[in-house]
């Protein structure tokens, strides 16, 4: 039998792939991560109460369960990772970092250890290969997709990976759960950062770092001070709230400069651009483009995906101009490539 | 098939201990406070079980205190002289190899304006009693260092300890949740005035333990309530626990003399064949002075876990450290006490042997192990770079 070890975090999700996998005739073990201590474990993803959820869940499908210690790995790779980026000014998704460095890094290595051929995740995405270049690729979920976020892994780990609910609706993947009598049916989708529940980075940044929050000057485009900003770390690009400033306009954050300490103030229109240039460019369903091509490009989780071209720069950077100007481009999160359904490639935003 | 190495997270209960404490369940379940026949036969039972107790370390029956478990023995006699004691002095003495149990309840008294000295250890996870001397001060109201430690097995120097104490006139309380049933103890020939052990660590049920108490010292209990226990600990005792650890306390210490040199050899077979078979292994804990059952090796390279893992395909049960941190599996606080760096902390494994374990389970763990170990270095880039750097200095 195929050994599988399906990454658990005791939610709806990977509670069902794993009981799908076990279905399949798969040999399965549940493994959590244990990433981070929280003060109030209550509801966090990856601490013990995850554990607690994954250990009941898997007794109930019957396979055996254990818990794999990456605190160390979470801190160096997703929590200070998270907390540079944002000293630089950037937005950084530690989603995408967790998946890579976490997910198919750590986890699939300590998976292979212990035998196993494959992992799983409760992702929503279907690998698959792609139907000319025969590389292996992500191709989007009908609802629910989350492939804005797996857009960094290799073809390695891709070969190694198994996505068993992507295929189904979330409603199909709850009935599922509630068929089988799993107590994790009705648990709610996780939401935001994981070790950050409240949303208040700004604290946590703040609590995690000797760095204290440099107040510095509001600017317009023309360097005119316009008033005093908090910290750099509390703005991100295209935030309207809670800036503490009122200029009889509306106005929006377009720029954050950590040179000068400056973060600067606009009109929504100032937010639109066409061109975004990327880093750390992962080609996925199609090569490293040589020239330009046509592809669909998507630039935040929450965005509909925009035509638009793509060009290599050389050095894994990689430059995409839109049909039509995207709003709020944010230097630190991922610009993902799709070819139709499937991931083409993605990278870092850069500017 | 299970081949059960991890007897010093817990044990199995004899058959003929469970035997004795099913009628306690069903038939005689009177409670002991109460007047009438069945009730005070049970209280009888309790007061043979706490005698049974106090015969394996050499103590009277009626400094016996039942409690649920270690953990509430140690809470108990170091929060119990520092309430009782604090107008003494504030200043309590441990060591830094301490079960939790011990450790927090130290930090959480550090916490209340007492202060304490964790003494360090030496690469054997050894107490000096020198520096149980330089830590002493006129403040000094507890000396507590445990019998035995529950993750590399070192067995401290009580005896040298006890006679310093008693000679200060300082008390000294002793976390013996490993070593009751594994090894002789004599609080009287060791100047042991307080001493805390746990029910299931020798073959008794879990949830009873006990802390013994010198005759003469008075300290606050932790449980308010009902006279019981001489009005020391509150609670209706559990009678088939305490009737179970009582018969198993007697049949342990009966039994130590064939059973101690049977584990040693055992133990002793056990760590020299895999030291051995595996290059870059070592010992962690005293070579000699370590509980008979107890082995905890190190394999530089790789991850605890992953070992942990493999060893329970095969059917092997043992651990990285204690059970209560395996939630967690942070790096031990013993390994790194006795100087191991965060890696090799973490590529260890206890294995601990117990009255259930034979000569053929000890042969089929010396049998699998070591391919396990030589699978996980095949995958660990660091034991590449080894190899290779090796092979160069040829």
């Amino acid at each position: 039998m195929t050994k599988v070890a399906v990454a658990m975090s005791g939610g709806v999700d990977s509670s069902v792939a794993a009981y799908l996998l076990k279905e399949q005739g798969y040999d399965v073990v549940g493994v959590t991560m244990a990433l981070f201590e929280g003060a109030d474990e209550e509801g966090l993803c990856c601490g013990l109460s995850a554990a607690e959820d994954a250990r009941s869940v898997a007794d109930c499908i019957g396979i055996p369960h254990y818990v794999f210690n990456f605190k160390r790995e979470f801190r160096e790779k997703v929590i200070d990772y998270f907390i540079d980026e944002y000293l630089k000014g950037a937005t950084p998704n530690p989603c995408i970092a967790c998946n890579r460095y976490l997910k198919w890094e750590a986890f699939l290595n300590r998976c292979l250890e212990i035998n196993a051929e494959y992992i799983a995740t409760g992702h929503y995405a279907t690998i698959v290969k792609h139907p000319v270049t025969e590389r292996y690729t992500l191709k989007t979920a009908d609802n629910k997709d989350q492939t804005y976020a797996l857009y960094a892994l290799t073809q390695e780990q891709l070969s190694r990976t198994l996505m068993p609910v992507g295929k189904y609706p979330k409603s199909k993947i709850r009935e599922i759960a509630k068929k089988i009598g799993l107590k994790v049916a009705d648990k709610p989708d996780s939401q935001d950062i994981c070790f950050v529940p409240d949303g208040d980075y700004n604290r946590f940044i703040r609590d995690n770092t000797n760095v204290k929050a440099a107040e510095g000057d509001f600017v317009d485009r023309e360097g005119n001070v316009l008033g005093r900003h908090k910290g750099i770390t509390a703005y991100t690009i295209g935030q309207r709230k809670g800036l503490g400033i009122a200029l009889g306009v509306p106005a929006y954050v377009t720029k954050i400069d950590t040179e000068k300490n400056q973060v600067v103030l606009g009109s929504n229109e100032d937010l639109f651009s066409k061109r975004v240039i990327v880093r750390d460019y992962n080609p996925m369903g199609l090569d490293m483009p040589k020239y330009e091509i046509r592809v669909k490009g998507k630039l935040r989780y929450t965005q509909p995906k925009a035509d638009c071209v793509i060009r290599p720069l050389g050095d894994n950077m990689i430059e995409a101009v839109f049909d039509t100007p995207q709003r709020a481009v944010t230097p630190g999160q991922a610009a993902v490539f799709y070819d139709g359904d499937h991931v083409a490639g993605g990278g870092i935003i850069v500017k | 098939m299970e081949y059960y190495f991890d007897n010093a997270a817990t044990t199995a209960v004899r058959p003929e201990v469970a035997e004795a404490m099913v009628q306690y369940f069903t038939k005689s379940y009177g409670n002991p406070s109460s007047i009438y026949k069945i009730a005070q036969k049970n209280k009888t039972a309790v007061e043979r079980a706490r005698g049974q107790v106090a015969e394996a370390i050499n103590a009277n029956a009626n400094e016996i205190y039942f409690t649920a478990g270690g953990s509430e023995a140690d809470n108990w006699a170091i929060k119990g002289v520092a309430e009782s004691y604090g107008d003494k002095g504030k200043h309590i003495i441990t060591s830094c190899i301490e079960h939790h149990a011990v450790l927090h309840t130290c930090e959480y008294l550090e916490t209340k304006g007492y202060e304490v000295t964790y003494l360090p250890v030496d690469e054997y996870g050894l107490v000096s009693l020198d520096d149980v001397k330089k830590a002493v001060r006129d403040d000094t109201i507890l000396i507590t260092v445990m019998f035995a430690n529950n993750e590399i097995g070192t067995i401290e120097p009580i005896a040298e300890i006890g006679a310093f104490a008693r000679e200060k006139g300082i008390l000294f309380h002793t976390d013996a949740v490993q070593a009751v049933g594994h090894v002789p103890i004599d609080v009287k020939a060791m100047n042991i005035d307080m001493l805390s052990m746990s029910g299931h660590k020798f073959y008794g049920p879990k949830g009873v333990g006990a802390l013994y108490m010198r005759k003469g010292i008075k300290i606050t209990p932790l449980i308010h309530g009902g006279a019981q226990e001489r009005s020391r600990r509150a609670g209706t005792e559990n009678v088939p626990g305490i009737i179970g650890m009582g018969l198993a306390a007697e049949l342990a210490v009966k039994e130590l003399d064939k059973e101690m040199p049977r584990l040693t050899a055992l133990r002793d077979k056990l760590i020299n064949s895999i030291l051995e078979k595996v290059p870059y292994s070592r010992l962690n804990g005293h070579p000699t002075k370590r509980l008979p059952g107890n082995a905890n090796i190190s394999f530089e390279y790789i991850e605890g876990e992953s070992i942990l893992l493999l060893l329970d395909y095969k059917g092997i049960c043992a651990s990285s450290g204690s059970a209560c941190t395996s939630g967690s599996l942070d790096p031990s606080h013993v390994l790194l006490a006795i100087g191991l760096p965060h890696e090799k902390a973490h590529g260890s494994v206890r294995l601990t042997m117990g009255h259930f374990t034979t000569e053929e389970q000890v042969d089929y763990v010396i049998q699998e192990l070591p391919p396990i170990i030589e699978r996980l270095r095949m995958m660990s880039p660091l034991y590449e770079e080894i190899l290779r750097k090796n092979k160069k200095g040829e």
